[in-house]
């Protein structure tokens, strides 16, 4: 569904993708881990055709994303869900219209339509009661479900995650994670996970990779990976878990 | 090490050559999608009531205190020549045709520019122009559109606004400076503006509507392209709102020069 291959991409001299290959089969869910800066955010713009590769094959749903037209790439983007690191949520919106953006500026859908689509997904997120809310009186916990709510809107097939435990407590973190897992099988949607959290590869993830200078240092299981003896993930690791 | 030439060149002239070529493709790109802009009638009115109405009493008062200034300075000169009684038309075309448009346009650069640029550029440090991108949403048609077209109807309006203000505030010198009558002022100003043009309106009140239209447009294409280029956080919003108004201002000026040449001249 998701396959990268020998994708590189450099900054100015900073190489950010060095020959990267990468594969998320239909339904799967696969974490990305790595230090800060390492060009995580940047493998993810890349999968939803906000930056294109110098070199290599960015594949969705068997379309080469650098390759599509801008139309063409719209209407690949209507079937993919993207989880801003903060919400993203267009504050003068409310929770509600947030929601319900993509659907009244990209489809035909009727209101009534719209709306039961909206309080659905507000249930699936756990979020009743919040439809009238500006995203600033809410907590930064209900911003990242409403983020998940308003990607999920449109039923994507695939879905990526940019850190979607950034700012919240670990609590926090860990119910948002378990929100993802559920959806995940709920929905059968194939994800991709850039993440800082250990707990949320474990909970989120099928497999997973430590990505340092462009490349994955391991792949695997999260058990294997996050268990393994390779010296660079057990500093990476130790680095988080001290 | 870089030679000078080099710097000055990315430095300076690269950024200045993008900003124009990104002014100019969004223009278009608006005027394009201009006909959509009825689909989001609310956004449009929204639009209209915060730079329009919310900008009608600043316009007012300085255009109020421009008139003044417009007839104290010519008015006693024209005192001493036994010309005072034709102040109100002189006030008339200079508030009609350069005052109004003028002053209306620099208090919405400041006011109206400055704030698209830093709304815009908010949202654009904020991730929310690309979270409207990957949602598959033109952020184009969907925020610059209904924000131009609002500015580009509203003043003109304001115009109108600051040339019946600045009009009065004329007429208060001319009746406390210069010992005129108030009719007999506000008949000197109806004789010049009694000139017919186009659809029937005052030759001199089209051409500075006309200008005033311009000068819109401009602003908020100015202001809307600042934020969409804004970068690096706080302090790249704080930027990106200076040249807003400072760009808004040296465009207002030039494009005055030569609508004057083209309207009046």
């Amino acid at each position: 569904m998701i396959e990268l291959r020998d994708v590189r991409k450099a900054f100015g001299t900073q190489q950010v993708l060095d020959g990267l290959d990468l594969m998320v089969e239909e339904g799967r869910s696969f974490a990305v881990m790595g230090p800060s800066g390492s060009g995580k955010s940047v493998l993810l713009k890349h999968v939803i055709g906000l930056l294109k590769p110098d070199s290599g094959k960015v594949l969705v749903a068997g379309h080469s994303v650098p390759e599509l037209h801008r139309e063409e790439l719209r209407e690949l983007r209507r079937d993919m869900g993207y989880l801003f690191q903060f919400g993203a949520l267009i504050n003068w919106l409310t929770v509600f219209d947030n929601i319900a953006l993509p659907l009244r500026e990209t489809t035909a859908m009727a209101e009534d339509e719209v709306r039961a689509r909206v309080e659905r997904v507000l249930g699936q997120v756990r979020l009743d009661g919040a439809h009238q809310k500006y995203p600033g009186e809410i907590s930064g916990g209900m911003q990242k479900r409403v983020g998940l709510a308003r990607a999920l809107v449109t039923e994507p097939r695939v879905i990526l995650y940019d850190e979607p435990e950034a700012g919240l407590d670990p609590g926090m973190s860990q119910a948002v994670g378990e929100l993802m897992r559920e959806l995940q099988a709920e929905l059968g949607m194939t994800s991709l996970v850039v993440t800082h959290s250990e707990l949320c590869a474990r909970i989120v993830a099928d497999r997973m990779g430590v990505f340092e200078q462009g490349q994955f240092l391991i792949e695997g299981s999260p058990e294997e990976v996050l268990d393994s003896d390779h010296p660079r993930v057990r500093d990476f690791l130790g680095a988080k878990r001290s | 090490m870089r030679d000078p030439l080099s710097k000055l060149g990315s430095g300076f002239l690269a950024p200045l050559v993008q900003q124009a070529g990104f002014g100019v493709w969004l223009s278009m790109r608006t005027l394009s999608l201009v006909p959509h802009s009825l689909k989001r009638r609310r956004a449009l009115l929204d639009q209209m009531y915060v730079a329009g109405f919310k900008s009608a009493h600043v316009v007012a008062f300085v255009s109020f205190f421009i008139g003044m200034i417009v007839a104290l300075q010519i008015g006693l000169r024209l005192a001493q020549y036994g010309q005072a009684d034709s102040i109100g038309m002189l006030v008339a075309i200079s508030m009609a045709r350069e005052m109004g448009p003028f002053v209306t346009a620099i208090v919405l650069a400041a006011s109206v520019a400055s704030a698209m640029a830093a709304e815009l550029g908010t949202m654009k440090v904020q991730d929310e122009l690309t979270a409207l991108e990957v949602l598959s949403i033109d952020a184009v048609s969907y925020l610059v559109v209904p924000r131009v077209v609002a500015l580009t109807l509203m003043a003109p309006v304001l115009t109108v606004v600051a040339d019946v203000v600045g009009i009065l505030g004329g007429g208060v010198i001319a009746v406390t400076q210069l010992q005129l009558d108030f009719p007999a002022y506000l008949l000197s100003v109806d004789e010049v503006l009694r000139d017919p043009g186009l659809l029937g309106l005052p030759q001199d009140l089209y051409a500075g509507l006309i200008k005033s239209a311009v000068f819109g447009f401009t602003i908020a294409v100015v202001g809307c392209g600042s934020g969409m280029m804004a970068e690096k956080g706080a302090s790249g919003v704080a930027q990106t709102t200076r040249e807003a108004v400072r760009t808004s201002i040296i465009l207002i000026i030039i494009f005055n020069y030569f609508l004057s040449w083209l309207l009046v001249a």
